[in-house]
């Protein structure tokens, strides 16, 4: 066999090979199957919700029902039944949880496959976890001690209840309600999700991490992520998502906002290995998330870092605007796709202060039949002068039955504005491949090495917690710790 | 004892015969040299030897250390201690020369059942041996082959042959693309490398870089076998007289 065939197959098993696809028998709470008012009405009571947030949310149903699926992008998947999905399921006796010791330890079980250290004692890194399960927030770990700095970090059902003012203040407020059709829908049925807000002058002690995980069947996730740096604050914060084998595909539809005020950064990292369906294409997470910080402030920072190994479908544009003068917008990403995944995912860096900055470094991997494309769009607005952006994109095929795709959208209404774009596309080749087996490197080996090296400049942007696991997921060894 | 063996071996990309009943053998500290005009098969062997697959292999045996070798992949040949150095070294971006021995090194260690090495160690181990080939540290940074001149690119080989310290290293070309300097780096490393526990097989179309490299035994290659064997004169007499004689005596 060909090398090149036989790599192909190799990567395919290793990639196959979906190490989180278990599931959890645990007693569930759920609401019947479907969209109405009365489900969102049922979610809302559920959570005990404020009279305000619930007109909210019924407003966004409304907005929802007027919109269409968006069709523009690279991607083709089965039309989603919405009436064929539970809006609502939630472990049983979960809720108002005073410690670990009151979660259903079939639960505590599942977070340790995951490898995810809930347990305060055991946590090595110093990471505070928010684990979302399904619909609900179950534990937030670390809480003490970041309250003594001032920091909130909690499901963010309640801090609808413990911080109404800051919540009503800022949903909505970066991705509107009728921004999107999946941003109309998650506003009307998200069930949980984390909530971050830094006072000013403080710098968050910790990472804070939030793993969400699908476990229930035909079961739609719409998280809710809202966080706020205050004035000269700083915050890194983790995502890493996964689910179990199924058959059938599941939907994710989450929305996070960010904002940054004077002088604050925010550091978000994602690994999202969510299930990406089997080596047919069958099963998987549809991924169509609407992510969007706001650089309020002037000096603000919003620094985005995605590793985008799962899901069937990925529909994702982490988002920068950037309001403040002398605002910096980043985006780093790795996306890998193969078998039958499609990725259509990329950034918009959009300019309205004066020498606001933005780079982009977007690394794209397909292998198998899969597809890949990078969209993104950069927008220099009248106002933004001496504005600057850096856009790097580079695609890498392995195999020649995938695609990879770079769509860029650049406009600038500034004459002063600069906007540089570089894309380069190439291909695992098999020579490299020979070269490398004959040092003694299985093909494996070989094609993690390439891939890192591929992927580099952006891997160096995870935190620490991070950068191993997701280097594991990648199934590629510590690049840089020598020499 | 007998590192190398090979005997009636016939090979052919696509419907072109290549190698027509070649035979070999090497032993444990011996230096051949394989010469022969262009399109005589001499890089064909090369690949043969170390596995690369666009090759039709329809007679003969390969022997590594006793051990048949014909029927293994190319990474399991070079666990087994054979080493190629190419006459075209592949350039892989993004992956810095540091990084890409570190991964070899250990990868060979995994096999002989050593421990990783990390650290101190490992940089030690890799520094040395690049000095001796005057091999800068910037250019360990660099990616592998990216921008090397033809002398880093061949250095850069026979410092992966001397970290990975093979039983066989077959030298495909090594002296191509060389200035007369980094011919004599490159010979001077190949020399040091020479040992009583090591075979070597230098594949070349000039005498020149048996100077440097001096061979016990000579071969001539002509159509994909060898048709005459001697010491380091035949090497001399190739130089002389050119390889016509050979070619018309065929």
């Amino acid at each position: 066999m060909p090398i090149q065939e036989e790599t192909i197959e190799q990567v395919n098993l290793a990639t196959s090979k979906y190490k989180y696809g278990f599931s959890t028998d645990l007693e569930v709470d759920k609401a019947p199957k479907g969209l109405d008012e009365n489900i969102i009405r049922l979610i809302s009571s559920k959570k005990n919700e404020p009279e305000w947030m619930l007109d909210w949310r019924l407003k966004a149903f409304e907005i929802w029902k007027k919109m269409k699926e968006p069709e523009w992008a690279k991607v083709n998947y089965p039309k989603i039944d919405y009436q064929d999905i539970y809006y609502y399921s939630a472990p049983k006796n979960t809720e108002k949880l005073k410690s670990l010791d009151e979660v259903d330890p079939e639960l505590l079980k599942t977070y340790e496959k995951l490898g995810i250290p809930l347990n305060e004692q055991k946590a090595l890194a110093g990471v505070a976890v928010d684990a979302v399960f399904d619909s609900v927030s179950v534990v937030t770990t670390f809480r003490k001690q970041l309250e003594e700095k001032g920091v909130i970090f909690c499901p963010i059902s309640e801090a609808i209840k413990t911080h109404p003012e800051l919540v009503k203040k800022y949903i909505g407020s970066v991705i509107p309600r009728h921004d999107n059709y999946f941003s109309a829908l998650n506003s009307a049925v998200f069930t949980d999700g984390s909530f971050v807000y830094i006072p000013k002058g403080v710098r968050c002690p910790m990472e804070l991490s939030t793993y969400f995980r699908i476990n229930e069947k035909n079961t739609g996730q719409f998280e809710r992520t809202l966080i706020i740096a205050d004035d000269d604050s700083y915050v890194s914060y983790l995502e890493g998502c996964t689910a179990p084998q199924r058959d059938e595909n599941q939907l994710h539809a989450a929305v996070v906002e960010l904002i940054t005020h004077d002088n604050a950064e925010i550091k978000y990292s994602t690994v999202q290995n969510w299930f990406p369906g089997d080596e047919n294409g069958k099963g998987g997470i549809f991924n169509f998330v609407t992510k969007r910080g706001s650089c309020l402030g002037k000096n603000s920072k919003i620094s985005w870092t995605q590793v985008e190994t799962g899901s069937a479908v990925t529909w994702k544009y982490p988002s920068c605007i950037l309001h403040g003068d002398n605002s910096v917008g980043e985006f780093y990403s790795v996306a890998i796709t193969n078998n039958f995944q499609q990725a259509d995912t990329g950034t918009k860096m959009i300019h309205l202060g004066k020498n606001t900055k933005s780079t982009i470094i977007s690394k794209g991997i397909s292998a198998g039949k899969s597809q890949n494309t990078y969209r993104g769009k950069v927008l220099m607005q009248p106002g933004a002068k001496n504005a600057r952006n850096f856009t790097q994109c580079d695609s890498l095929l392995i195999g020649d039955k995938c695609g990879a795709h770079t769509i860029p959208y650049i406009t600038s209404k500034n004459p002063s504005a600069n906007i540089e774009h570089e894309a380069t596309t190439s291909k695992i080749s098999e020579d490299q491949l020979f070269y490398c087996l004959s040092r003694g490197l299985s093909e494996e080996e070989a094609v993690s090495l390439i891939v890192n090296g591929f992927c580099k400049e952006v891997m160096k942007e995870l935190p620490m917690e991070f950068s191993v696991e997701a280097q594991k997921l990648i199934g590629i060894s510590l690049e840089g710790s020598v020499g | 004892m007998s590192l190398l063996k090979i005997e009636d071996l016939y090979a052919s990309i696509g419907d072109e015969k290549i190698l027509n009943g070649l035979s070999l053998q090497i032993n444990a500290g011996e230096t051949h040299a394989i010469m022969g005009p262009n399109g005589s098969g001499k890089s064909t062997l090369s690949y043969v030897l170390s596995g690369r697959e666009d090759y039709d292999v329809s007679k003969g045996s390969v022997f590594l250390d006793s051990k048949e070798i014909l029927d293994i992949e190319a990474d399991e040949r070079s666990r087994l201690g054979l080493f190629l150095a190419f006459q075209y070294p592949i350039e892989l971006p993004g992956v810095t020369g540091m990084t890409f021995l570190r991964t070899i090194i250990n990868s060979s260690r995994v096999a002989k059942n050593l421990p990783e090495l990390e650290g101190i160690e490992l940089v030690k181990l890799i520094r040395e041996k690049a000095a001796e080939l005057e091999i800068s540290q910037d250019m360990l940074k660099r990616f592998v082959n990216v921008g090397f001149s033809g002398g880093e690119k061949k250095r850069f080989e026979i410092l992966q042959m001397a970290l990975l310290d093979p039983k066989i290293a077959v030298l495909d070309e090594t002296d191509s693309g060389l200035d007369v300097d980094a011919l004599r780096i490159v010979g001077k490393g190949v020399t040091n490398l020479k040992s009583k526990d090591r075979g070597m097989l230098v594949i070349t179309h000039y005498q020149r870089l048996l100077d440097h490299i001096i061979p016990d035994f000579v071969h001539i290659m002509v159509k994909g076998k060898i048709i005459q064997s001697g010491g380091p004169d035949l090497a001399k007499l190739v130089e002389k007289e050119g390889y016509k004689s050979f070619l018309n005596g065929n």
